[in-house]
């Protein structure tokens, strides 16, 4: 079980101080999938960041089944099994992808460079390749993707996988991230896409920096709608995928 | 003979666990200790100075290990090499120079080294350097390498250096003739109050002439670095230089680039970046388990590597 208990969380920018998360309740049970939706700047980052120890909350706790996380750094939290594939991964000027993949197998039982093969890259092409901007963006993202494949995590989130990504390495991308799910795994995946929003177990909503709605899809998929269509009333700005229904 | 400290030094600058496969002439503490010339690689001393010829017949293929070592203290060796590369050879040089400095006094490494490489030949050269030492004396290289590329002649050219040296001061000098290519990678890690300053010409003197240069370098504590690549077309060359560093700590880093043009027809791109490593580079490899340091390590290796 993985459990985020009352996490709130304020950042400081530009000597500002801007509430972005309060009052989030999660637990999520290993062997299930999880999608974390939500329009753009409502927090669902924010709580993967949290969750990752990348951001320390202001207020609440995480527990990694009953021990208490939330005091644990980034690397730490790593080891005991939470890994984290970022919506934008970072480049590397000379690193190569099978350095990557070398330090994601360090500290974990995971796979080999095959993995790359799992998200449409052939390791003969793409092991030696550097990290850097000679790569797309959605190359990045694939390898980000196969990075936390072969950290092979107890908790595994993935932040926006279809980003950048083109439609026939999106299939592929759901088909791996499913197949890969075990039954002591938690997979939790931040996306707008229906399609992946299809194939988990439960959908939290978030709203607001908070959540809103959470449960299996049938029951909450439409709320999600009714409360997009409001979102559109409100001119709120929403995301595509999701709320394509709403009138521009 | 070579001492156990000796093969150290080797390996670390030459990557040479033991005798060179080709030809070599290995220099310690200011003299030729072992040399070995092959039919089509002739090395002999200089008459009027220190130093070595090294001949390289048209169309010979091999590899040729030129380095240096020094071991004692209160030393200044200063060599002059002259390396002739036959038309349409393909050969491997490595030099470098590894400083054991055991004493207080100065270690010091002054090497010219002058390449031609003649028409239609390619050249690959390295030159790695180290310092390390026991009683706080100085280890100081300041190499010198001068090198013309004939008509269709390819070098590609690595320096490094990763560690251990105080002060060095590099000077690299190249003409490119017509249809000639050079590369050039240069990596560069200072730390502690080491300081380097590394002087750049490259003249594409005619058409179809070409140059890379890539600088990347890493300072660390209070090291100091200075950057002067310049890049001259005089023909319709082209040429592109690259210097990028990681500065840390309160370190230095001044990166100077130029490019010249005397031809309407040159193309010659310059970029230069100094900055820190990136805060979402250390989360992203501590999120696989690194320790901070083990991340700003990766980082470092692989942006020299």
């Amino acid at each position: 079980m993985f459990t985020l208990d009352n996490i709130s969380l304020k950042l400081e920018v530009d000597e500002k101080v801007i509430p972005i998360l309060h009052d989030v309740n999660l637990q999520f049970e290993a062997g299930k999938m999880y999608a974390l939706t939500g329009p753009n700047g409502s927090g669902k980052s924010s709580v993967a960041r949290v969750a990752m120890g990348i951001y320390q909350p202001t207020g609440g706790k995480v527990f990694l089944d009953d021990e208490d996380i939330t005091n644990l750094g980034i690397s730490e939290r790593a080891r005991k099994g939470v890994g984290y594939a970022f919506q934008q991964p970072p480049r590397f000027k000379g690193m190569q992808v099978k350095d990557m993949l070398g330090y994601a197998m360090k500290y974990s039982d995971g796979f080999n460079c095959q993995v790359l093969r799992q998200i449409g890259l052939c390791p003969d092409d793409y092991s030696e390749r550097t990290l850097d901007s000679s790569l797309s963006g959605g190359e990045m993202k694939r390898i980000e993707i196969a990075t936390l494949l072969a950290q092979n995590p107890r908790v595994r989130i993935f932040d926006e996988p279809e980003a950048g990504i083109d439609l026939w390495s999106f299939e592929q991308l759901i088909d791996v991230i499913g197949e890969s799910h075990r039954e002591d795994t938690t997979t939790i995946v931040i996306s707008h896409q229906e399609k992946i929003l299809n194939m988990v177990d439960e959908i939290v909503l978030i709203e607001g920096g908070t959540v809103s709605m959470r449960g299996d899809r049938e029951t909450i998929w439409p709320r999600i709608k009714e409360s997009a269509e409001c979102a559109c009333k409100k001119n709120c700005r929403l995301e595509e995928n999701l709320y394509a229904d709403c009138p521009r | 003979m070579l001492t156990a400290l000796d093969k150290r030094l080797l390996e670390e600058i030459a990557d040479l666990h033991d005798e060179p496969p080709g030809a070599f002439n290995i220099r310690k503490d200011g003299k030729g200790i072992q040399r070995r010339s092959l039919e089509g690689i002739e090395i002999k001393s200089k008459d009027n100075q220190p130093g070595i010829d090294v001949i390289v017949a048209a169309g010979k293929e091999g590899s040729v290990h030129i380095p240096v070592i020094m071991t004692e203290t209160d030393l200044n060796d200063l060599v002059y090499n002259t390396i002739d590369i036959g038309e349409n050879a393909d050969i491997e040089l490595v030099a470098g120079c590894g400083i054991h400095n055991p004493g207080s006094g100065k270690a010091q490494h002054d090497g010219v080294h002058e390449i031609i490489v003649r028409k239609g030949a390619r050249l690959r050269y390295s030159e790695k350097h180290f310092g390390e030492g026991e009683d706080g004396g100085k280890r100081v290289l300041n190499p010198k390498t001068v090198l013309k590329i004939e008509e269709g002649a390819y070098a590609e050219l690595e320096l490094i250096q990763i560690r251990g040296v105080d002060n060095t001061n590099r000077v690299t000098e190249a003409e490119v003739k017509a249809g000639g290519r050079l590369v050039m990678f240069e990596r560069l890690l200072t730390d502690g109050d080491q300081e380097a300053v590394s002087d750049v010409v490259v003249k594409l003197l005619a058409e179809e002439s070409t140059a890379r240069i890539v600088s990347r370098s890493v300072a660390k504590g209070k090291s100091k670095q200075v950057f002067n690549p310049r890049l001259l077309a005089y023909g319709p060359g082209r040429g592109h230089v690259e210097c990028d560093s990681i500065i840390m700590d309160q370190a230095t880093v001044r990166s100077v680039p130029e490019i010249w043009a005397e031809n309407a027809e040159a193309e010659l791109v310059h970029e230069a970046a100094i900055g820190k490593i990136a805060g979402e580079q250390l989360m992203k490899l501590m999120s696989l388990g690194l320790t901070e340091e083990e991340a700003e390590e990766a980082i470092i290796s692989g942006f020299l590597k």
